[in-house]
C-alpha cells in the first residue's frame, strides 16, 4: 500500500531533510548502475529567480500608459555594432540554440514556423543546419561550437548571425552529449560519426584558447562572411562579469547569458544541479560589465540576450527591466509544442516517468515526438500545429510584458528599468540589486 | 593569365579577402609582405592558385573550399581549419590545430606542425613532413593523417574512424587508440597520400597505423573517461 501525506503525518513519518526520496533514489540508481545520471531539462531545485521580483506599477509619482490603446514597442535590434545585416527583430524573445539530434527534424521545423510567424529568430545548435531549419526560420542564428559537428562554411554564409558558443547555462565548462539512441542514420552523417555511438562534444574549442585567440576567431569569421552577420558569444553564466567584459573585448555584437536553468537534451545530473549560477544572479553582473565598457543600450552597444527559465511575459519583462535587451527560451518553447502534455500521460507512465516530469531528452523515447529521431514518435508532432502553438505562446510572453511595461509607464518594453523593480527576499535583492520590497535596501550596497 | 599581385603593404587584408571571394574568380593571385597576417586567404570558395610569399598569422585558408593556397613561409594557428575541398600547402612549419575540424581537402605541411594537428578532424587528409606535437588527432572523426617523423604525446586520443600513420616514434597514445595491423589496402592509401603530397620516395612499410580501439564509443560502468 502506499501512504497519502496525511497518512504519513498520522503515522509520524518523517522525510529527512538531507537524504529525501530523491536523493536515497539516486543514491540506489547510482549503486545499481555504477554509471552517473545523464538527463535533459535544466536545474530542478528551487532557485533564487524571477519570482522573487515585483514590479512597481504606476501610480501618483509615474504614469501609466492605457493598457489597450497605447503604443508600446517590442522590436529590437541586435548586432548593429559592426554587421552589414543585423537582425531586426519584432519581438525581444528568441528561440535558443538546440540541436537537430537533440530534437527532431519535425520539432526543428515547428521551432522556425513559430519563431518566424512572430517576426522573431531561431538557433541552430551542436550538429548543424538543416534545409528545413533554414527554410521555415526567418531569422536563424547559427551556433559555432567547440566539436564544430556538421560545420561548413556554405552554412554560416546561410546564417542571419553567428553565436560562438563557449557554454550554456546547464553545464558550463561541459561539452555536448548525445547518446546512441539519438544517433541515427542522418545524425551521424550529419556530424560524421559513426550510427549508434554514444557522443561526446568537446568543452574547449580546438583551435582557440582564449580571449585573445577568439578576437581573432571572430575576426575570421567577419573575413568569411564579408563582414555581413553580427556575432554573438554565448556564454553559461559563472563568472559573468568578467566573461562578459572578455567577450565584448574580444569583438562580441551581442552576448548570450544563458543561467544555470537553462535546459540542455542530455548532462550529467549533478553537473545540472552544481555547476554555474542562476540567471537571476547573473544579469546585473552582465549588464554592469556592458555599462563598464560604455556599451549598454547604446546604437553602436552590444546587445544581451538572457535565457534559463524564462516562462512568462513577467520574466520576460523582469530580464529587460534588468538591462537584457532579449530573451531566449528552449525548455518553455518545446512546451508549448506539446512536451509534457497530458495528452501523453499515460506513455510517460509506462517509461516511468509523468506528464510535468518527464526530463529524458536523452533517452530519445520521448512520447510527444520531440527530443526523438524515432520515426514513429516524430510523427506525433505536427510541425504546423506545433509552430501555431509556439507562435501562440510567444505573442502572450510579448502581450504579458507590454501589459508590465504600460504599467510603469514605458512606451516600449525596453524601457523598464531596475527602478521599476522591487525583490521579496534579501538573496533576489542582492542577486538582482534591487531594493528589498517596502525598502531602500540593496544588500552589499548600504543603505 | 598573368597572376595577380597583392601587396598587404599596401592593400589591407579586407581587401584581399574581398577580391578572392569575388564570384566566378579564376587564376593564380600572389600575396606579399603577409607579415605574420591573421585571417589571410579564408573563406575561398574558387578553384583559384593563391601563392603567399612569407609567414602567415592564424587561420590562413580557413573554411578553403576548392582553392589550392600555398604558404611559402610558416603558419599560425589553425592553419586550413575546417577545410572543406582544395589544397593548402606550408613550406614551413605550422603553430597548434592545423587542419582542425577540416573536413576534406589536403593539406601539407612540410616541416613541423605543433600540438593539436589534426583535431576534430572529420575528412581531410593531412600530410606533415616533420613532427606533429601533443595532442594531434584528438577525437579525429573521419580523414588521414600521414607523419614522417615522430608524434608527440597523446596520439589520437578519443579517436574516432580517422586513420592515422607514423613513420616516426610515438612519445604516448591517448585514450583508445591503437597501434593496428598495416594490411595492403592501408599501404596502397598510404602510398597515394604521400604521392599527393610530394613524398613519393617515402617507404609505406616503415609506417605504423594507429585508429581506434572503439571501447569508448559507449558509456558503461567500467569507463573511467
Amino acid at each position: 500500500m502506499s501512504f497519502t501525506s496525511d497518512d504519513r503525518s498520522r503515522l509520524g513519518l518523517r522525510e529527512s531533510a538531507t537524504f529525501d526520496r530523491a536523493t536515497i533514489a539516486g543514491i540506489q540508481r547510482a549503486a545499481e548502475t555504477g554509471v552517473y545520471d545523464i538527463r535533459g531539462w535544466g536545474a530542478k531545485r528551487a532557485l533564487p529567480h524571477f519570482d522573487d521580483l515585483l514590479f512597481l506599477g504606476a501610480s501618483m509619482s509615474r504614469y501609466p500608459l492605457e493598457g489597450y490603446r497605447e503604443a508600446c514597442g517590442t522590436d529590437v535590434v541586435l548586432g548593429g555594432r559592426n554587421a552589414k545585416f543585423p537582425l531586426r527583430l519584432d519581438i525581444p524573445v528568441t528561440i535558443a540554440g538546440m540541436s537537430f539530434g537533440a530534437l527532431s527534424g519535425r520539432a526543428k521545423d515547428a521551432l522556425g514556423r513559430g519563431a518566424s510567424e512572430v517576426g522573431t529568430s531561431t538557433t541552430t545548435g551542436d550538429g548543424g543546419m538543416t534545409p528545413e531549419e533554414r527554410g521555415q526560420s526567418k531569422h536563424l542564428v547559427y551556433q559555432y561550437l567547440p566539436s564544430r559537428y556538421g560545420m561548413n562554411p556554405d552554412d554560416l554564409r546561410k546564417a542571419d548571425a553567428i553565436e560562438v558558443v563557449l557554454g550554456q547555462g546547464a553545464k558550463p565548462g561541459g561539452g555536448g552529449m548525445l547518446l546512441g539512441q539519438k544517433i541515427s542514420e542522418r545524425v551521424a552523417g550529419m556530424r560524421t560519426l559513426p550510427q549508434g555511438i554514444d557522443q561526446r562534444s568537446a568543452s574547449r574549442h580546438p583551435d582557440w584558447t582564449g580571449p585573445d585567440d577568439l578576437t581573432i576567431k571572430i575576426l575570421e569569421l567577419r573575413e568569411i562572411t564579408d563582414w555581413e552577420k553580427p556575432i554573438y558569444v554565448k556564454v553559461g553564466a559563472s563568472r559573468t562579469y568578467y566573461d562578459v567584459k572578455l567577450a565584448v573585448h574580444a569583438g562580441a555584437d551581442v552576448v548570450v547569458v544563458d543561467g544555470m536553468q537553462g535546459g540542455t537534451a542530455a548532462t550529467q545530473d549533478v553537473f545540472i544541479e552544481h555547476v554555474g549560477i542562476p540567471t537571476l544572479a547573473a544579469i546585473p553582473q552582465a549588464v554592469q560589465a556592458l555599462q563598464e565598457l560604455g556599451v549598454h543600450r547604446k546604437p553602436d552597444g552590444v546587445q544581451l540576450i538572457v535565457s534559463g527559465g524564462i516562462r512568462t511575459g513577467a520574466d520576460v519583462a523582469k530580464a529587460l527591466a534588468l538591462g537584457a535587451d532579449a530573451v531566449a527560451i528552449g525548455t518553455a518553447a518545446l512546451v508549448a509544442l506539446g512536451d509534457n502534455h497530458p495528452r501523453w500521460a499515460a506513455e510517460y507512465e509506462k517509461l516511468g516517468s509523468a506528464a510535468g516530469f518527464y526530463d529524458d531528452y536523452q533517452d530519445g523515447r520521448d512520447p510527444a515526438g520531440i527530443s526523438t529521431q524515432d520515426p514513429q514518435l516524430e510523427q506525433r508532432l505536427d510541425p504546423v500545429e506545433g509552430g501555431r502553438r509556439l507562435a501562440n505562446y510567444l505573442r502572450v510572453l510579448t502581450m504579458e510584458a507590454q501589459t508590465i511595461a504600460r504599467a510603469c509607464g514605458k512606451a516600449h518594453v525596453t524601457h523598464l528599468e531596475p527602478e521599476d523593480l522591487v525583490a521579496l527576499t534579501i538573496e533576489s535583492a542582492a542577486m538582482a540589486r534591487v531594493p528589498l520590497a517596502g525598502t531602500g535596501w540593496i544588500p552589499g550596497q548600504g543603505l | 593569365m598573368d597572376q595577380v599581385i597583392f601587396d598587404l603593404t599596401q592593400m589591407p587584408l579586407r581587401e584581399v579577402n574581398a577580391a578572392l571571394h569575388a564570384p566566378g574568380l579564376a587564376g593564380d593571385f600572389l600575396v606579399e609582405n603577409p607579415a605574420g597576417a591573421h585571417n589571410l586567404a579564408v573563406g575561398l570558395t574558387s578553384p583559384v592558385n593563391v601563392t603567399v610569399q612569407g609567414h602567415v598569422g592564424y587561420y590562413a585558408a580557413g573554411m578553403n573550399q576548392r582553392a589550392s593556397v600555398s604558404i611559402l613561409g610558416n603558419a599560425g594557428t589553425g592553419v586550413a581549419e575546417n577545410m572543406m575541398s582544395g589544397t593548402v600547402t606550408v613550406r614551413g612549419n605550422a603553430s597548434q590545430s592545423a587542419g582542425a575540424t577540416a573536413h576534406g581537402g589536403l593539406l601539407v605541411i612540410e616541416g613541423n606542425a605543433a600540438a593539436r594537428c589534426g583535431i576534430s578532424m572529420k575528412g581531410v587528409d593531412i600530410v606533415v613532413g616533420g613532427n606533429v606535437g601533443h595532442g594531434s588527432a584528438f577525437m579525429a572523426q573521419a580523414g588521414r593523417m600521414v607523419v614522417r617523423g615522430d608524434a608527440g604525446d597523446g596520439l589520437g586520443d578519443s579517436i574516432y574512424e580517422a586513420r592515422l600513420y607514423v613513420r616516426g616514434t610515438v612519445a604516448s597514445l591517448g585514450a583508445d587508440c591503437v597501434a593496428k595491423e598495416m594490411r595492403p589496402e592501408h599501404l596502397e592509401e598510404l602510398a597515394a597520400l604521400l604521392k599527393s603530397a610530394g613524398f613519393e620516395g617515402d617507404d609505406p612499410a616503415a609506417y605504423t597505423r594507429y585508429g581506434s580501439a572503439r571501447t569508448l564509443y559507449h558509456f558503461h560502468a567500467a569507463n573511467s573517461y
